[in-house]
């Protein structure tokens, strides 16, 4: 009797952390509507959240360390198409430094413009991100002057102390042709708070969808919604000592498979490819859109 | 059109704060003074006649665009598969009949003659570049083939209801 009573909690114990899972799963799988999201992390193409939609996001990033302990970073997004040419979005950061503490790091708010109308062979898109986080940020959304792994192995205790205001600001480079797309994003880095010089860095991304067809069922395991690519990321120094050396670089396929319920679920192993970098970031992320949230909003306050 | 957020921030922006302060502040009001601007324009987007604006850029596509045929009008799925695109990315503005949006998203009718006697070509030109200043955003992140689809089911819906 104590024997079956003893299986009968590991089951519903089990069950009970199985559930949210399989609840998770059957929403992700059943809500109809579709998005059609690029599997980039870190770099970022031209297209931008449709007007009115709100999509909100979650991402996470194991990464190893040298000198230290790993950590697991994490940050969410709220990203809101204020019209057909501007993307506002609000991040949320945080991280849990393994055998040390979990932290809420800071927050970014980032802006994209649409520079041009219509569709062109190079699409350019102006970025601009404020930000105010802690040292102890990890998130790794970019590499930036001579960011290397070693500032990451300094405790929690000590680099929390340490605040920045950001302004980063991108240009986003990117193209469409034959179902491929090509991004290259330069990137320039102000710290506001301290002297510090204008810091650089870049990310480059290839990625295409699985099919280029649709296929004329609804289907979650359909090849057109899997879009696979690679991204490569890095520094490169600042305006005192511009290069490639003395900062971190990284190699990451991506991976995104976009539901037809709006959810999309991204993966990307990153590499490190110099002794500057990390040996291994892994990173994961799920998101959501609301198509007509805007509208949503607008009617609350007595819109139309 | 200075919103009153923007007008907050402002003389904090221009003021002798710290200057992390008053770098976010100008941020801040400018973001602000962006969004009542971008309101503004998302208010003029729904005021009468502006479908007739939206049908209008259908003239603008350059000739060879309009020349352009489906490569895909032939194809059995092309219509099933365009409706279940529609459904995913077009419907919200649209409507679900085509017939045109309500409300803040409304987008015009497909069903109009004006689309239905535009060339493929045209309404493949239109989805590729968007009518970005007026709402309608670029669908090429959707591949060639997807976008024709799109087009194939749209001409196919012609403008009975």
């Amino acid at each position: 009797m104590t024997a079956n009573h003893s299986i009968l909690r590991r089951m519903a114990y089990k069950a009970s952390l199985a559930s949210p899972f399989v609840v998770l799963l059957l929403i992700i799988v059943s809500i109809p509507a579709a998005a059609q999201e690029s599997p980039y992390f870190v770099t970022y193409d031209h297209y931008l959240e449709e007007p009115g939609s709100l999509e909100v996001e979650y991402f996470s990033t194991f990464g190893t360390q040298r000198g230290g302990n790993d950590f697991h970073s994490y940050w969410a997004e709220f990203e809101y198409g204020a019209t057909a040419w501007w993307t506002t979005e609000l991040y949320l950061d945080g991280q849990t430094t393994f055998g040390e503490s979990t932290l809420f790091t800071g927050f970014r708010w980032e802006n994209r413009i649409r520079l041009l109308k219509g569709e062109h062979i190079i699409n350019p898109v102006l970025y601009a991100e404020y930000e105010q986080i802690s040292e102890a940020d990890k998130i790794i959304k970019e590499v930036e002057g001579h960011d290397v792994e070693e500032d990451h192995a300094v405790p929690n205790a000590d680099s929390s102390h340490g605040h920045n205001h950001e302004l980063e600001l991108k240009l986003l480079l990117s193209s469409t042709h034959n179902g491929w797309n090509f991004a290259i994003n330069p990137l320039a880095v102000k710290n506001l708070t301290g002297g510090d010089p204008w810091e650089f860095g870049y990310a480059i991304g290839a990625s295409r969808p699985l099919a280029l067809k649709a296929s004329a069922n609804r289907c979650n395991f359909c090849r057109e919604n899997f879009i696979a690519g690679i991204e490569m990321y890095g520094g490169l120094g600042d305006r005192y000592s511009f290069g490639l050396p003395e900062t971190s670089h990284y190699l990451a396929p991506v991976v995104a498979w976009n539901l037809p319920s709006d959810w999309t679920i991204r993966l990307s192993p990153g590499f490190g490819l110099n002794d500057n970098s990390h040996r291994f970031l892994l990173r994961w992320g799920l998101s959501h859109e609301f198509p007509g949230f805007g509208g949503a909003i607008a009617r609350m306050f007595g819109g139309h | 059109m200075k919103s009153k957020i923007t007008s907050y921030f402002l003389p904090v922006c221009t003021g002798t704060k710290p200057k992390a302060v008053s770098v976010a502040a100008c941020f801040f009001a400018a973001f602000f003074s962006l969004l009542s601007t971008s309101a503004f324009a998302q208010n003029g987007k729904t005021t009468a006649g502006s479908d007739n604006v939206l049908y209008a850029e259908l003239a603008k596509a350059p000739h060879k665009a309009v020349a352009r045929t489906n490569p895909l009008a032939t194809d059995p799925d092309a219509i099933a598969a365009g409706r279940k695109l529609f459904g995913m990315h077009c419907a919200e503005c649209h409507g679900e009949t085509a017939e045109g949006g309500h409300g803040s998203k409304k987008g015009p009718s497909l069903r109009a003659q004006e689309v239905q006697e535009a060339t493929p070509g045209t309404l493949f030109w239109v989805l590729t570049n968007g009518v970005v200043r007026r709402g309608m955003p670029v669908w090429s992140k959707l591949p060639d083939a997807q976008r024709w689809q799109l087009v194939a089911f749209v001409k196919s819906l012609g403008t009975g209801s």
